[in-house]
This record gives structure tokens, C-alpha cells and sequence, in this order.
């Protein structure tokens, strides 16, 4: 399995995932896509690493511990939901805005997108930690 | 439905009209809150000391949440909130009434005596495993049940319970805790894939889970059908609840972890299977429950009668405990069995009847088994084990201890001035009004029963002056006294507890108030139905 091929293509090979993960989240609020299939495809994608380069060397890349990184996406997602306090309807309400880039180009902001990104983060965070301890020799939380 | 005929039902028209009240975000935060605070603490696992704190604020908020939403209740009736703007029944309601915001407020005062208790046992390593996560998770899941006003929301905070649960249950890591996990987790397991069965076949039969809109339209399905699924929900949430004879688990398992964790447990897990059941059952399905009266009645009887016998039979002091809870889990059901609901006609509907006497019971059960599990874990940690019979002479070695435990004797038996005595008046009249003379008689019995079972642990631990069998003579010199962590941390709070406990006692007037509101809410649901938006509707 820890072949010189592998090792070598890995690093590009991870990247390439990670850019593809955010691309399937935003893609997700319309089309096929979303938080939970993006942070599946990140969590696997930082498997990959690790089983290449070693846990170490994964755990010195994202700079928080996975389960930190899940608690934030919680967060993150809780978050969305209480925005709607503030307009004065119920929780969880999804709310809008559009900023107009200086081209002409217009970016919808919404609190189902941060959402999903609290979902994506959840995701990734969870099965990182998994797969991180099973790549790992001793059991460290 | 009927209502919503008269709009499009196209994406801008399903939605609520006009703003929502600051106020009405009280029915949120007691579940929204625990789970802000777990994934804070989470994200905050490299620092120890803040836990605590941490989850001690979060959950003061959520009581006064609580508190601030139960007084609404009392003062307005029902309050209702439908996440995300969408017209009930197509989105998913947080509904609360006396009964939901009563079990709530206890609940979340309850997790805070725990908390504090836990932090006169708990470990370092129980600490970096999670522990207070996992007890906010519980809490959010505790609270989301009692507040959600649709039935398949309500799996899913019986999934986040359960979740929390194991985890508690494991944290410690020891043999025996995987032991009772395994079993605990199994047989429960069991029972939410029924309650899931059920929550499918009714939706099939009705084409709604919307609380409210089942209440409405029960009435027009099939009876034999919906009398059916009523017998799953029962089994169902019979399981969750631990009445005879699927009680098996809890006796197996609650023992096993650190008695903080075992007396969170004890206090809150079964009385949410009996929420749930006076829920679907009382409020929902009202016609069925009648048809299934019998079944309930028989039900109650057993395990108002056998519990009692296994606490008698038990030497495991926490394993003697939990057949005490699963005793008044008996007297519940004999609750929901005699309760009387408007269609029948009868008189006491507006009292509430046996619903606001198992709406009493459960606030006393929770608070009474809760402190008496904290009792226990204090009494094992003076003498070292868990076995009744090694843990003579107590008496003298600790005299407050002997007397919270007398106290909290008292208190489940049902002997008055205590708590236990008041919803076990309550439910003994409900029952003589409704003639239901089986069910008083096996109450008195299991009353008796009760007072014999704790008579026996209180003389086995503190009256006798020694050591165990012949050598009664002899001094218990394995006796430990208390550290100055488990005085301020373990015995206070329980102190404080059991205070409450007698100043309920003494004082009962306002929760038996309560307790009626919310007996007459659950048997006449209009209020309720009208909270969430579809009174009169779907006719």
C-alpha cells in the first residue's frame, strides 16, 4: 500500500479533494451536494494523507484537534439558527442577503449556508477524529 | 389540511405571518442552549478547569428559561413555536404545556445538582473524555423531548438521550460499566425501533405527525388500525419507562456507572418514556387509550407489586434503588389508567384526575430518586462497597447521611409530611372517584411494600452497629469518613436537595396546582391544539 507512487501523489491527490469538498458544499444548496457529502469527502481526503504521510504529519496540518474543529462546526451551525432572534422570527428561520461584487456579480449570504458549513465542519471534524485514531498506533483523545 | 386549502401552498404563502416575541425564544434555549454550551466545551477540551464553570452557566440559563416559560404557561396556556417559519403542520413545532414545562424545569434543576455533585468524584480523565459535554447533550435531549410538539422529532431527541447516555454510562471505562452498557443499550434500542414502527404506521394512517394535528384528526381514521399502533407506542414507550414486565434493564444496568451519572439517570431517562406515553397516548389518541385500559391497569398493578419485591430482594444498594424507581414508574401507569378524559364525560375531567397526580409523581420520583442515588453513592463511598451487607454501622460514623437517607425512605414510600405523599393522595382519590379500586389497593400495597423494602436497607446500613451475619458485635472498622471535596461538593448539594424534597412537603400547594393544570391540559388538549395555529381547522 505505502508505495513510492502513493506517497508522492498523495499531497496533490489530498488537495485536490479538499478544493473538490468546498465545491460540493456550496454547490449543495440547489443541486446535489452539500455539508454532509463535502465533509465526507474532506474527512477522506485527510484519511488518505494519513495513511501516506502519517498521523503526525496530519494533525501539524489542520492545527486543531478534529473534535474542536466538529464542536465548532456545532457552533457554527447554533449560530445560524439564533440569527433569526434578531429579525424577529422563529429559530431557524433562513435569512438572505445579496452583496454585489464590484463586477456586477451577485453573492447570495444566507444562514442555511452557514449551516451547512456547521454541518460540513461537524462532519469532517467527526470522522477525521475516527479515522485518525484507527491510523494511529496509541490511542490518544 | 383543511386550513392551509385556502392559501397556494407555494414556498412564501406556508409561512407564519408576523413577528415572533422575544418571549416566545423561552421555549428554545432549554434545548438550544445545551447544545451551544456542549459544542463550546468541546471546542474548550485542552482546558479542564473551564468545564465545570462553563456547563454550570449554561444550564442557571436554561433553569431560568425553564422557569420563565413554565410561569407563561400558567399565566397564558400553551406556547408554540414552529422552527423555520413554515405553517404547522408542515413544520416541525416546539410545543409546551404545564406538563412539558413542570418536567422541564425539574429536569433541568435536577442536572444541576448532579453537575455539582459529579465534581466531588469525578476524574481527570473522565473530564477529558467528555463527562460535561455529555451531560449538556443529555439535558438538550431531556428538554427537546419534553417540548417538541411532533412526534418524530421526538425520535430524535429520544436518539440524542440515548446517545448521551452511553456515553455517560462508559466514561468511567470499567468492566462492569461496558457490562451494563451493552444491556442497557440493547434492550433500549429495542424499544425506540417500536416507538419508530409506530411514529411510520400512524403517519401512514393519518399523513401527519404534527402533535396537534393527530389530536385533531384521530378521530376519522380506522380505530382498529389506530388501537393497534396505540399498543405499539405503549410497548414502545413502556420499554423506555421500565414498567413490568420489560423493566429488565434498568435493575442491570443503572448500578454500573459513578453514582452521579446513575442517579441522572434514575431521576430522568424512565420519567421521559412516561412523558411521552401520557403524551400519544392521554393526549393524543385519547379514544385508544381507553380500548387499551385494561392493559395499562394490568400493567400498573405488576409493577406496582413486583418492584417493591425486588427491592426487597436485592443486597446491591443501587440495584435495590433501581427497583424502587420502577416502582413508581407502577404508580405513574396507574395514573395514566385512571385517568378520564373529556369524551368519556366524567366529572373530574377538570381536575386532571390521575393525569395531574402522575404529573406530581413524576416531579417527586425524579427529585426523590435522584437525591437518594446521590445518597447511595455517598453511603458506598464511606464504606467501600456496594453490597448492603458489608456496610453496617453507619449510623455512628455519619449521622447527617443516616438522615437524608430516612428522610428520602419516607419520601418514596409515600409517608407523609413528605413529597411522596402528596401525588400518592392524589392518584388514591383520582382512583376512588373513578372506581377503579384495583389499582388504590395495589397503590396502598406497593405503599407498604416500599416502606418495608427501605426500612430493611436503612436498618441493614445504618441501625446495625457492625459488622455482617454473627459478628454484628463487632465495629465496621472499613468505614471511611467523607473527604472535605465529597462534604462540600457531594453531601451540600444533596443536603440542598433533600431540603427541597421536605420544604415540597411541607409546602405542596403550588405544584399539586400545577400538577392539576397539567392534568387538565393533557385531557383537554384544545389549548394545546390552538397554540400551534390549527384550532378549528381541519374539520
Amino acid at each position: 500500500m505505502n508505495t513510492v507512487i502513493f506517497r508522492t501523489i498523495a499531497p496533490y491527490l489530498v488537495a485536490l479533494m479538499m478544493v473538490f469538498s468546498v465545491f460540493v458544499l456550496l454547490r449543495g444548496h440547489n443541486e446535489p451536494g452539500g455539508g454532509f457529502i463535502g465533509g465526507l469527502i474532506a474527512a477522506s481526503a485527510l484519511a488518505m494523507y494519513g495513511i501516506a504521510s502519517g498521523v503526525s504529519a496530519v494533525r501539524k496540518a489542520i492545527v486543531f484537534h478534529p473534535l474542536s474543529v466538529a464542536g465548532f462546526g456545532v457552533l457554527l451551525a447554533s449560530l445560524a439558527g439564533f440569527a433569526s432572534l434578531f429579525a424577529e422570527v422563529p429559530f431557524l428561520m433562513g435569512l438572505w442577503a445579496t452583496i454585489t461584487l464590484p463586477d456586477g456579480t451577485e453573492v447570495a449570504i444566507s444562514t442555511p449556508l452557514f449551516f451547512d458549513i456547521g454541518v460540513y465542519l461537524v462532519v469532517l471534524g467527526v470522522l477525521a477524529t475516527v479515522a485518525l485514531a484507527l491510523e494511529e498506533d496509541d490511542r490518544s483523545l | 389540511m383543511a386550513e392551509t386549502a385556502g392559501y397556494n401552498i407555494d414556498l412564501p404563502p406556508a409561512m407564519i405571518e408576523g413577528a415572533t416575541a422575544i418571549a416566545d425564544w423561552t421555549l428554545v434555549w432549554p434545548v438550544a442552549l445545551p447544545l451551544f454550551g456542549a459544542a463550546v466545551l468541546l471546542m474548550a477540551r485542552k482546558h479542564p478547569h473551564v468545564q465545570a464553570p462553563l456547563a454550570l452557566a449554561v444550564i442557571a440559563a436554561v433553569i431560568a428559561s425553564c422557569v420563565t416559560l413554565m410561569l407563561r404557561i400558567a399565566d397564558t396556556g400553551p406556547v408554540a413555536m414552529t422552527m423555520g417559519n413554515w405553517l404547522p403542520p408542515f413544520g416541525i413545532s416546539f410545543t409546551a404545556d404545564m406538563l412539558s414545562a413542570l418536567f422541564a424545569v425539574t429536569s433541568s434543576v435536577l442536572a444541576l445538582v448532579v453537575l455539582l455533585f459529579a465534581q466531588s468524584e469525578i476524574e481527570p480523565r473522565e473530564v477529558r473524555y467528555g463527562f460535561h459535554q455529555f451531560l449538556l447533550l443529555l439535558l438538550a435531549g431531556i428538554n427537546g423531548s419534553f417540548l417538541t410538539g411532533d412526534l418524530f422529532n421526538l425520535y430524535v431527541w429520544f436518539e440524542v438521550m440515548l446517545i448521551a447516555s452511553f456515553g455517560l454510562l462508559v466514561i468511567g471505562g470499567r468492566r462492569i460499566q461496558l457490562d451494563g452498557a451493552v444491556k442497557y443499550g440493547f434492550l433500549n434500542f429495542i424499544g425506540t425501533t417500536i416507538f419508530l414502527m409506530a411514529v411510520g404506521l400512524l403517519y401512514g394512517t393519518l399523513g401527519t405527525l404534527n402533535m396537534a394535528d393527530i389530536a385533531v384528526n384521530a378521530s376519522r381514521a380506522d380505530p382498529t388500525t389506530l388501537t393497534a399502533i396505540a399498543a405499539l407506542f405503549l410497548l414502545g414507550f413502556g420499554i423506555k419507562a421500565a414498567a413490568f414486565p420489560v423493566n429488565a434493564w434498568l435493575p442491570a444496568s443503572y448500578h454500573t456507572p459513578d453514582p452521579a451519572v446513575s442517579a441522572l439517570f434514575a431521576g430522568l431517562l424512565t420519567k421521559v418514556g412516561v412523558y411521552a406515553l401520557i403524551r400519544v397516548l392521554v393526549a393524543l389518541l385519547p379514544a385508544m387509550r381507553i380500548e387499551l385500559d385494561m392493559v395499562i391497569a394490568i400493567l400498573a398493578i405488576g409493577t406496582l407489586l413486583l418492584a417493591p419485591l425486588g427491592a426487597l430482594a436485592e443486597t446491591n444498594l443501587r440495584r435495590a434503588l433501581g427497583f424502587i424507581v420502577i416502582g413508581g414508574i407502577g404508580a405513574m401507569f396507574a395514573g395514566i389508567a385512571m385517568s378520564v378524559t373529556t369524551s368519556s364525560g366524567n366529572a373530574l375531567a377538570g381536575e386532571g384526575g390521575g393525569i395531574g397526580g402522575a404529573a406530581v409523581y413524576a416531579v417527586h420520583s425524579m427529585m426523590t430518586m435522584t437525591a437518594f442515588y446521590l445518597t447511595a453513592g455517598l453511603v458506598e463511598r464511606m464504606t467501600g462497597t456496594t453490597d448492603t451487607r458489608y456496610m453496617g454501622g453507619l449510623y455512628g460514623a455519619n449521622a447527617p447521611v443516616s438522615i437524608l437517607f430516612i428522610v428520602l425512605a419516607f419520601s418514596a414510600s409515600g409517608l407523609p409530611p413528605f413529597l411522596g405523599f402528596w401525588p400518592k393522595l392524589t392518584l388514591v382519590r383520582a382512583g376512588l372517584d373513578a372506581a377503579e379500586y384495583w389499582l388504590v389497593a395495589a397503590l396502598l400495597v406497593n405503599a407498604f411494600l416500599t416502606t418495608i423494602a427501605c426500612a430493611r436497607l436503612w436498618s441493614h446500613i445504618f441501625w446495625r452497629n457492625g459488622r455482617e451475619a454473627d459478628q454484628t458485635e463487632q465495629p465496621n472498622d472499613r468505614l471511611k469518613p467523607l473527604s472535605a471535596r465529597a462534604l462540600r461538593w457531594g453531601l451540600a448539594p444533596t443536603i440542598v436537595l433533600v431540603l427541597a424534597i421536605v420544604g415540597l412537603g411541607l409546602w405542596p400547594s403550588a405544584l399539586i396546582e400545577y400538577g392539576r393544570l397539567a392534568g387538565v391540559g393533557i385531557t383537554a388538549p384544545d389549548a394545546y391544539i390552538e397554540a400551534v395555529g390549527l384550532a378549528g381547522g381541519a374539520q
